[in-house]
């Protein structure tokens, strides 16, 4: 029988704050010195109150309005209830029934190719628990509490089960890790946990029936989402013909299901019968937020343009092909803006993509920086090219400007515009088309050069490139393709 | 008179115009603790003296050297000891936190400091502060010092004790439900509880957030303003704190009238005849002063004692849902699994009240009984703080009386903790409401136990509050 598979997300996103969500300690990835970067308030002792990071709501708002959101104008701080180790107080500060922001939407790319708008049903904020260590030696050491974590800005994502397959659930991640990180609210490091991202899954099968709902958790690579997906979807499929359980069964709950990114598989943990009654309620430490239209308009007049639209107008506008711009948008946002300045500057945004996707992104690679750091910068490299596309320098001479420049800048001599027609003139780089020169050089070479003129009179043709040689060591801009035929009309007697 | 039993205002007197000292203060108030204390037992922890003498001599040579000194003037303060004082045991009265010594000072705690008093020491409450008798403390009850047979009254039984046992001419208390007017009440002193959000509640150590307000223990009104200028205003760490600055308060009484509301629905059925006489009297003798007496209504607060126990429970069992044994605070000697080490830890270390209300909130919170329960008991007191906003539209101050009946013996309630929980009917009614209201002493039963008048007035209007209780002191005073 056909199937569908219906997959929703839930994605959490610690934010790029200096302070944690509630107290003044550093938000900062720190697990070799445990326990560091804790007050009162974030170790929950007796008596300590929280107060809420201006900056953190800040960057939610943004995120929400990124993410298309409509914004509550009234939101509120509920406490979740459960007990862990990790979570100081007995109950984590969240949203509950009021999240700040709701009925959003993302595109993520189909298994077939397609765009999908796939729904968000909400964000909210809340924060991050601890992390507890547990001896992994089996020898039944004591585990122990790191909180340097705890308090952390957490933003939690949630779609709407519109994603259809595995390969769109890794697309929808990607596309969400690219949106972030281009309105900097998040480095979305996924290996220090700053991106995780739970799916649900389950199947429903043309006659309507459904298997039972499965949460599996833990799913903090890109590749890991769509092979958990993958594999869920398969172990859906053989449970259900082995066993019939559908969705509405008596006694079928959701179940919770572990990724193992091991062995490739996944694991049930507990059934929803057992989980917790979280008994929210208001938390009573904190003020209700309220958001006006005002705020709203502000953060959206400074959004920056998304990922998704930036390559289509690449595509559009600047004639790139697909590819190309999504290598450029796919490497950040600096990177695109620089692909922009360049193109600008030259006027030549295929000739621009062809740079930056290549040498750019080649000397970027061997020299680990990152655009920000990369020496020539974007007027530079633009002025560079202009020089090609105005027919000044030849392309081969355009890369030993670039490599020129390069060296400028590991000899610590500062790399500028003006530099780049200084290069050229010394290098005596620019397209000779004074014919005179070109004649008087080329009757010299051929002078000098005997040998080759008779072995091109035998028939061997690549004796030229000797004559060549000469010539363009004369004059450095000549085009070598002229300089070519013109040596063969002159031994040609022409 | 003993300096042990002068008010601060006479006291600050004294030292200023050189007629006392300092450490002669704290030596006469550490006297009278030698003397009192092994049958009050007010305190759980008394600094050692020779701190107390070493600082108090301290202010002492800073006065000699003509220094300046804060408005606290280097007196000796208790503080109840659900309040985090750094350094300094703080227990809340709980096994829980037996060992517990809070690396950072409350926000008032820090307000004390900085204006020059010396903490004395923390005082004894009922565990968390979840109690009307300072009965349920891990460290023994409090009784009262005008009659050993009779509890002070609670939480803040402790700090209302020491301050009429002359322990300490002043101290802290904290107010969620009536835990410092009415052991003010018992015990024959005067009790001021703020404004929500007057006082910043940074340190003090939660029972129900949305209700517990700081509030002072002390002699006279005056006193109680005093120190309230000293603690009260905005705290940053305290996101439910005031933004509006704290007004001026009246040292004196004047002769301004005022419009006294008197809610009809505070004199029913269940009030004691001499609690009911004492109160008729103040109002009477206010009459006489040329102050009005305007019958209001307070219909809503018939669902008071049911409202603030579903929202006071609520709210506890999330605050105490910390005390898990993991980082700080008793861990059972039976750890097991995680499981078992939390309840353990948690069934071993608290009292039976405590676990009462534990379970009460997590009940009203649960899944399937959260809106009939919790959500239902704060419309309703949504209403209750409405009804009193209707009622000062018609007048300055609303009295009524803080409790049922004045102190009763100890132990007498003990065995059934709905009679217990009615003796807070007339006090919880302000916290539900934020109101700012103060207990003072307006007669005595035919017994010689006291009897407390409750002053409540509009939110934010403390000066009010004080004029008006200023005003009642006076004339109980001169009658």
């Amino acid at each position: 029988m056909n199937y569908t598979p219906i997959i929703g997300l839930e994605v959490h996103v610690q934010l790029l704050t200096k302070t944690k969500i509630f107290c003044g300690c550093p938000n900062k990835f720190n697990p070799e010195h445990p326990n560091t970067q804790t007050c009162p308030v974030c170790l929950g002792m007796p008596g300590s109150l929280p107060v809420m990071n201006e900056e953190a709501f800040r960057l939610s708002l943004i995120t929400a309005l990124a993410l298309n959101c409509e914004i509550a104008p009234f939101t509120k701080w509920d406490r979740k209830q459960y007990y862990y180790p990790d979570l100081p107080k007995g109950y984590q500060i969240s949203q509950y029934d009021l999240p700040f922001s709701h009925s959003g939407w993302l595109e993520a790319t189909t298994a077939e190719g397609d765009l999908r708008k796939v729904r968000i049903r909400r964000a909210h904020l809340e924060e991050d628990a601890g992390k507890n260590i547990h001896d992994e030696s089996g020898r039944g050491g004591d585990s122990q509490v790191d909180l340097n974590r705890a308090g952390t800005p957490l933003l939690e994502i949630v779609t709407e089960p519109d994603i259809r397959s595995a390969v769109e659930s890794k697309s929808f991640l990607e596309e969400l890790y690219l949106l972030l990180t281009f309105i900097g609210v998040s480095d979305c490091n996924m290996q220090e946990g700053s991106l995780r991202c739970d799916a649900n899954v389950n199947l429903k099968f043309d006659d309507g029936i459904a298997t039972p709902i499965v949460e599996v958790k833990n799913l903090n690579t890109f590749r890991g989402v769509e092979a958990a997906v993958d594999f869920e979807i398969q172990r859906q499929l053989d449970e259900f013909q082995k066993t019939g359980r559908k969705l509405g069964d008596p006694g079928v709950e959701k179940e919770t299901r572990g990724w193992d990114a091991q062995r490739n598989i996944t694991l049930a943990q507990r059934g929803k019968e057992e989980a917790a009654d979280y008994r929210y309620f208001p938390d009573p430490d904190l003020l209700p937020v309220t958001v006006s239209a005002h705020v709203v308009a502000e953060i959206k007049s400074h959004l920056c343009e998304p990922p998704s639209q930036r390559k289509r107008r690449f595509q559009k506008e600047m004639a790139l092909s697909e590819y190309d711009a999504d290598v450029i948008v796919n490497r950040g946002r600096e990177f695109a803006d620089y692909f922009e300045l360049v193109a600008s500057t030259c006027d030549d945004a295929k000739q621009a993509a062809n740079w930056v996707t290549q040498d750019v992104l080649r000397e970027m690679n061997d020299r680990r920086l990152n655009v920000e750091e990369f020496p020539i910068g974007a007027e530079v490299l633009g002025t560079v090219l202009k020089r090609v596309s105005e027919k000044t320098i030849t392309i081969k001479s355009a890369r030993e400007v670039f490599v020129a420049l390069l060296e400028d800048a590991d000899e610590d001599r500062e790399v500028t515009v003006s530099r780049v027609d200084h290069l050229i003139d010394d290098r005596g780089l620019k397209v000779v088309s004074d014919t005179g020169a070109l004649d008087a050089a080329i009757a010299a070479a051929v002078a000098e050069s005997p040998k080759a003129v008779e072995d091109f009179n035998a028939g061997k043709q690549q004796a030229v490139g000797a004559i060549i040689g000469k010539v363009m060591k004369q004059v450095r801009g000549a085009d070598p393709k002229q300089v070519r035929e013109q040596i063969i009309a002159h031994l040609s007697g022409n | 008179m003993s300096l042990a039993e002068l008010t601060v205002t006479e006291l600050i007197d004294r030292l200023v115009n050189g007629t006392t000292t300092n450490v002669e203060i704290v030596k006469a108030v550490l006297e009278r603790i030698r003397e009192v204390e092994g049958a009050v037992n007010a305190f759980i922890t008394v600094r050692p003296e020779d701190e107390l003498l070493a600082e108090a001599k301290a202010y002492d040579d800073k006065r000699q050297a003509g220094e300046a000194i804060g408005p606290l003037q280097g007196l000796p303060i208790a503080i109840k000891d659900s309040i985090c004082t750094k350094g300094l045991l703080t227990t809340a009265a709980s096994k829980m936190l037996g060992e517990f010594v809070p690396p950072f000072d409350a926000t008032v705690i820090a307000r004390i400091r900085q204006a020059d008093g010396i903490l004395l020491g923390k005082t004894n409450t009922d565990e968390f502060s979840m109690g009307s008798t300072t009965e349920n403390s891990a460290f023994g009850v409090t009784r009262n010092p005008r009659n050993l047979d009779y509890v002070p009254g609670g939480s803040s039984g402790g700090s209302a004790a020491a301050v009429a046992a002359g322990e300490a001419p002043i101290a802290l208390g904290a107010d969620t439900g009536g835990s410092v007017r009415q052991p003010a009440a018992y015990c024959g002193i005067v009790g001021l509880k703020p404004t929500y959000g007057r006082i910043s509640r940074f340190g003090l150590i939660a029972y129900a957030s949305s209700l517990d307000q700081i509030g002072v223990c002390s002699r006279d009104v005056a006193d109680a303003f005093l120190m309230l200028s000293v603690i009260a205003g905005h705290d940053p760490h305290d996101s439910t704190s005031l933004g509006t600055p704290v007004p001026t308060f009246p040292k004196k009484a004047d002769s301004a009238s005022l419009r006294v509301g008197v809610p009809d629905e505070y004199f029913g059925a269940g009030l004691d005849d001499e609690v009911r006489a004492a109160i008729q009297r103040t109002l009477d003798l206010m009459k006489g002063q040329g102050h009005t007496v305007v019958p209001i209504s307070l219909p809503n607060s018939k669902y008071s004692l049911p409202t603030y126990y579903i929202i006071a429970t609520a709210e506890a069992s999330s605050n105490l849902a910390r005390y898990d044994g993991v980082q700080y605070g008793h861990r059972t000697s039976q750890p097991g699994g995680l499981i078992d080490m939390v309840t353990n830890s948690r069934t071993e270390a608290f009292g039976d009240e405590v676990k009462r209300r534990i379970m009460l909130g997590n009940y009203v919170l649960s899944g399937g009984y959260h809106d009939q329960y919790y959500l239902k008991a704060c419309k309703v007191r949504r209403l209750i703080a409405d009804d009193f906003s209707r009622a000062f539209e018609q007048c300055d101050v609303i009295v009524h009386p803080i409790a049922p009946s004045a102190a009763f013996r100890l132990g007498e309630k003990t065995g059934d903790p709905l009679t217990m929980y009615l003796t807070d009917i007339y006090s919880v009614t302000a916290n539900l409401a934020g109101l700012p209201a103060l207990t003072l002493p307006c007669g005595t039963t035919k017994d010689g136990l006291p009897i407390g008048v409750q002053v409540v007035a509009a939110t934010e209007q403390e000066e009010t509050l004080c004029r008006a209780s200023l005003a009642i002191e006076k004339l109980l005073r001169e009658e």
